[in-house]
């Protein structure tokens, strides 16, 4: 990483006062209508697009998204275990576009609440009314050695797309009696049951492959979400294949990787898997931090009933990079905060007061081919703060028949179906 | 509207919102809106095992979800959600989906038991389903063009008891084969 000294730091802002000097292409605002800016189009970002023109299609809503299409994390652990293709995956921006959404293929490098201007890197400049930031989660740097090289050699996966493939790779090229060494990121992280899900399916694979394979969990956390059903999963499908170690007995889980040897080293002990899965701890997007939006936290502190940050007016966090609880990073309660958000945002630009929220949120876990668990819950707002309904939600019942299960399973393929066109189309 | 009237209105709302725990109830929009995940933008699923809900009358609609709160009405998930809303709650967010014209889905059916299926329509579903399943004034589902896999869950379901049949509906699917009964949800399903 580039370090700023005090001799650099004046190059960098003399380059800056010189580009400003220029003056950088303002997209100028057409009179009186209305400008909201976008930073990010994954499941928060692009919902919120769609549902603010569908609210008022006065509103010019212009999306800034680095890449050309998105991938999404949910049902990416079904690439890995083979029953998917990636493409499946695959979401582009034109269905945005048929609502008049302005979508611009570039990066946003800062936002300037004070002058209500978001900048690219592409040099373009966007002044906006109201801004929502939604730019999911960066890595942390707590694993020794995970670097980005060593992403190629044991990946995360935990942003899909090329990292999904990769793995995928690795799973296939491995030899029968080998072990495959997962390691989840400390609380809070996008998609808490993502790895267990990720061991279930990466077990199927190899229960009907290289049965004579072992799946490790070097865990970051002494307890995980729908604990007690995915470990029923692990018994019924998958017996002996799966061992799930808690940080308390590695003192932490895994603390330093090796790329070159291919190493994996917790306190006490040195593992050489197979295939390496490390999943770093998370932060918000890089974006929220540069933008002044995170706390110490590394995550983005907004109030209950809009999501507008607490730290700057104006803008608006959704989605994983959000301090959300008790709402979950899931696609969902970022699909659900966007619509929230939208039609608060609507509100505020043509002063009017917001109306009061309402969000939901359901996760499936698919832990084998006809075998789907579920957790779901209903949220209201109360004394400003997001609240779980009492009574409502919960998880699948432990003792569900399997018709029921395989229903579940039916019923996450549906959701993935009507939550993509939900958000893309 | 005077200043003075408006003051006295402002002032009179804020007085009953200020009351209340939980704030004033989210828009019919906003609550519709969450179902959409699951159900399809404005309740038009793109299937295949969760239902559209557009097009379904308010009192079908507020009936379900009371049916899969109280449990009444079996469900995986469904219930456990429904446990979330309030019946008033129910009530807006059913006016959403009831001013919806009902979606036409594009599925592979089978010919034979589609016409299989129109012949057993008449005798059977015509009086409680009219216009093959797209009355909503029936108060009953909308089964016109709605998705197999759905409908296919809801007879296994109303045939194990863990959804009740209607008495008339009984005595009808008692009567029926399950090679009549899979034809007339072909049947449903192949509407255009």
């Amino acid at each position: 990483m580039n370090k700023i000294n005090r001799r650099n730091f004046i190059k960098i802002a003399g380059a800056a006062t010189a580009a400003s000097a220029i003056g950088f292409p303002m997209i100028a605002a057409a009179a009186g209508k209305k400008q909201v800016v976008i930073v990010g189009g994954g499941t928060a970002g692009a919902t919120a697009a769609k549902y603010i023109r569908r609210a008022d299609a006065s509103v010019e809503v212009t999306l800034i998204e680095p890449n050309k299409d998105y991938y999404t994390c949910y049902l990416s652990n079904e690439v890995i275990g083979g029953g998917r293709k990636l493409d499946s995956l695959k979401f582009g921006y034109d269905g945005l576009r048929k609502h008049g959404v302005t979508v611009v293929q570039d990066t946003v490098t800062a936002i300037d609440a004070k002058g209500q201007k978001v900048t690219t890197k592409g040099g373009k400049s966007f002044s906006y009314d109201r801004c929502i930031v939604a730019p999911g989660i960066s890595f942390v740097d707590n694993i020794e050695g995970y670097d980005a090289a060593a992403m190629e050699k044991m990946p995360h996966a935990w942003k899909a797309g090329a990292q999904t493939a990769l793995l995928r790779k690795q799973l296939e090229a491995m030899a029968d009696g080998g072990t495959v060494l997962i390691a989840p990121p400390p609380n809070p992280f996008r998609c808490p049951p993502g790895p267990y899900e990720r061991a279930c399916q990466i077990a199927s694979y190899l229960k009907n492959n290289k049965p004579k394979s072992k799946i490790l969990i070097i865990d970051k956390k002494d307890a995980f979400s729908k604990q007690g059903l995915f470990t029923q999963a692990w018994d019924r499908h998958y017996k002996g294949m799966i061992e799930w170690v808690k940080a308390v007995d590695t003192g932490g889980g895994v603390q330093s990787v090796n790329a070159k040897t291919g190493t994996v080293s917790t306190e006490f002990e040195e593992y050489k898997p197979a295939v390496a899965n490390i999943i770093p701890a998370q932060v918000a997007g890089s974006i929220a931090k540069t933008a002044g939006l995170t706390d110490d936290s590394g995550w983005c502190p907004v109030t209950g009933k809009t999501f507008e940050s607490t730290i700057h007016k104006g803008i608006h966090v959704i989605g994983d990079a959000a301090i959300q609880a008790p709402l979950p990073k899931s696609g969902y309660a970022a699909n659900s905060e966007a619509k929230v958000v939208a039609a608060a945002v609507v509100d505020l630009v043509n002063g009017r007061e917001p109306g009061t929220p309402s969000w939901v949120n359901t996760c499936y876990s698919i832990v084998a081919p006809n075998d789907g668990i579920s957790v779901a819950m209903v949220y209201n707002l109360v004394d400003g703060k997001v609240a779980k309904v009492e009574g409502s939600g919960g998880l699948t019942p432990m003792d569900s028949s399997p018709e029921e299960r395989a229903r579940e399973v039916q019923y996450a393929y549906s959701w993935f179906n009507n939550i993509t066109s939900d958000i893309f189309n | 509207m005077s200043a003075r009237k408006t003051l006295a209105v402002i002032l009179g709302s804020g007085l009953l919102l200020g009351s209340a725990h939980v704030s004033a109830a989210p828009t019919a929009t906003m609550l519709a809106d969450t179902c959409a995940g699951c159900h399809g933008t404005d309740g038009v699923s793109t299937g295949p095992a969760t239902p559209s809900l557009a097009g379904m009358s308010e009192t079908y609609m507020v009936d379900s979800m009371k049916a899969f709160k109280s449990g009444e009405r079996y469900g995986t998930v469904m219930g456990r959600i429904a446990k979330g809303y309030s019946d008033e709650e129910f009530k807006l967010m059913a006016t959403v989906f009831a001013k919806q014209p009902i979606p036409v889905t594009s599925q592979t059916t089978d010919a034979g038991k589609v016409a299989a299926g129109e012949k057993l329509y008449g005798p059977n579903c015509e009086k409680c389903h009219d216009e093959k399943g797209g009355l909503a004034d029936d108060d009953a589902g909308i089964l016109y063009s709605q998705w197999l896999p759905y409908m296919q869950y809801s007879m296994q379901d109303f045939m194990a008891g863990s959804r009740e049949m209607p008495k008339k509906m009984k005595k009808k699917v008692d009567a029926l084969s399950d090679a009549e009964i899979e034809a007339l949800l072909q049947f449903f399903a192949s509407q255009q």
